[in-house]
């Protein structure tokens, strides 16, 4: 472990009225798959929009506590430096449908207004692109716009852009439930190569996935974290009763 | 049973009959208009007709050059003043679609839009030709107001067709508001946007309420906007009124134009709306 790169401390979320994500204590290890899991509403997703504060994008959403990226408080700092340093992927692929696969991967740059030598541009594209084992299936069509691909073609697309901005952390909000198997299976490959150069942070709901590609599981259960450890451990001896029950399906 | 079956399929293909009886009705007064329109005017129609301005009565040659350009004039303005102001006025109605200035704002859009045009044409009239005097840019501003609904609620209801994934994307990659707006949100529905926009010119393009008092007619080629102008609704009302056969051949003829124009400019529409539509 070469340390912590997030840390979540009393973290609290609101919609309105409604305490969604409550007193959360947790502490996110560099160049490790941390899987969040647990039932529907739960506030798994609410946390992982806190991390790089898309939640208060929300009407009426607010947050409590901090959140550390490398012991910088994400809430002080401007919410546009702390999404270019933590990336999202989400749970529908959302490539930008006017424009082209080459565009939509330096997206991040182009529509954000940084002019980059064309050099720079193809590096970018074609070193993000293979990072997500798409370069070999799109490198003859760059032009084409990004909506002609299929789905899992189109997450990957999504991943190069994130990735495309070199950041820290990426956060996936159930990245493969619009998935076909297939797709998912080589996105689940992707989680272990990215993990080489990110921090990666995966809700899930499905629990195999969690169990095959994480390196730490979170349980959250009506807006608290429950348990936090190994995945290992977590799936064979979970310490809490209501872990243990999740996990065995005794309820989801 | 069979008869009931028999029965259900036969009043099915009998409300299918229907519904096709009365779709084809519709279309049935435009034809009629279309057809009429283009017979008593295309004759009139000659290179004269577009390049002279208007003639004393029993004078052969008159023509509507002097409003053609004045309607190009004016609807260009009209269109200047309005597009920047309704595109915005739609993002915003898009973007904060619970705020209260918003549902005051959308309320008032939809009561503008059913403000009689010739109510329009007063308040233009006591706002800006009693203190500053008939004006081509008075008539423009009357037509303004009259475009800004309908580019407003396009805008708005092809914006927020949008699937609001695409704004997180933008906002995940650490772009501002503007640029999401500007370099996403926008570009995707520019389509819906723009047939928006073409189909408010086409709207003002025959009115002729509130010209009657702003730009106010003349019945020579002009071209300061700050004097009055001829406009082609207008002309036409102006020529149809007398009792002179040659200035209603005129009319006819100008009227031929107009119809022709709007034709063009949803036919415009169309093709726009076809050709830039970005597939979600």
């Amino acid at each position: 472990m070469e340390g912590t790169i997030v840390k979540a401390i009393n973290y609290n979320a609101y919609f309105g009225d409604n305490h969604v994500v409550k007193d959360v204590n947790i502490e996110i290890p560099k160049n490790n798959v941390i899987a969040v899991m647990g039932p529907s509403g739960c506030g798994k997703t609410t946390f992982l929009r806190g991390i790089n504060r898309m939640h208060e994008l929300i009407p009426g959403a607010t947050a409590k506590g901090q959140i550390l990226l490398n012991n910088e408080d994400v809430m002080e700092m401007h919410p546009i430096f702390v999404r270019l340093k933590i990336g999202m992927v989400f749970q529908r692929p959302n490539p930008f449908p006017n424009l082209s696969i080459y565009d939509n991967v330096i997206a991040g740059y182009k529509l954000n207004g940084i002019k980059l030598p064309k050099a720079e541009k193809d590096r970018i594209v074609e070193h993000s692109l293979t990072r997500v084992a798409l370069w070999n299936e799109v490198k003859d069509s760059l032009t084409k716009k990004g909506s002609f691909l299929s789905g899992g073609q189109q997450q990957r697309l999504c991943i190069a852009r994130a990735v495309a901005m070199e950041p820290e952390v990426l956060l996936f909000d159930e990245p493969t439930s619009a998935l076909d198997p297939i797709s998912t299976s080589t996105v689940e490959v992707l989680f272990h190569e990215l993990k080489k150069n990110y921090t990666l942070i995966i809700v899930t709901h499905n629990m195999q996935q969690a169990a095959r590609v994480s390196d730490k599981t979170a349980f959250f259960y009506v807006g608290e974290l429950v348990e936090y450890d190994d995945t290992k451990k977590m799936f064979t001896d979970p310490t809490d009763i209501r872990t243990q029950n999740y996990i065995t399906g005794r309820f989801s | 049973m069979k008869n009931k079956v028999k029965y259900r399929i036969g009043k099915s293909s009998g409300f299918q009959v229907l519904t096709t009886i009365l779709a084809f009705a519709c279309v049935i007064p435009l034809i009629a208009i279309l057809i009429y329109i283009i017979r008593a005017g295309i004759t009139k129609i000659n290179w004269n007709f577009l390049t002279n301005v208007e003639k004393p009565v029993g004078e052969i040659g008159g023509g509507i050059a002097h409003a053609l350009v004045g309607s190009v004039l004016v609807i260009f303005f009209a269109s200047i003043i309005a597009i920047p102001i309704g595109i915005l006025c739609g993002i915003f109605l898009s973007e904060n679609r619970k705020s209260r200035l918003a549902y005051w704002s959308r309320l008032s859009v939809d009561i503008l839009q059913g403000v009689p045009s010739i109510v329009i044409g007063i308040v233009a009239y006591i706002w800006l030709v009693k203190p500053l005097g008939y004006s081509a840019i008075s008539g423009s501003i009357a037509l303004a107001i009259m475009m800004l609904p309908i580019i407003i609620r396009s805008t708005e209801e092809t914006l927020k067709m949008l699937p609001d994934t695409l704004r997180e994307a933008g906002f995940a990659l650490g772009m501002p508001f503007h640029r999401v707006v500007l370099k996403i949100i926008v570009p995707c529905g520019i389509s819906g946007i723009l047939s928006g926009v073409m189909l408010s010119v086409a709207r003002i393009a025959g009115e002729t309420a509130p010209l009657l008092f702003t730009a106010f007619g003349y019945q020579f080629l002009s071209l300061n906007m700050t004097k009055p102008m001829e406009t082609l609704p207008h002309l036409i009302f102006k020529y149809a009124i007398t009792p002179y056969k040659d200035w209603q051949d005129l009319a006819w003829g100008a009227s031929c134009i107009l119809l022709l124009w709007v034709l063009l400019l949803n036919i415009i529409t169309k093709l726009i709306t076809r050709k830039w539509k970005v597939q979600l």
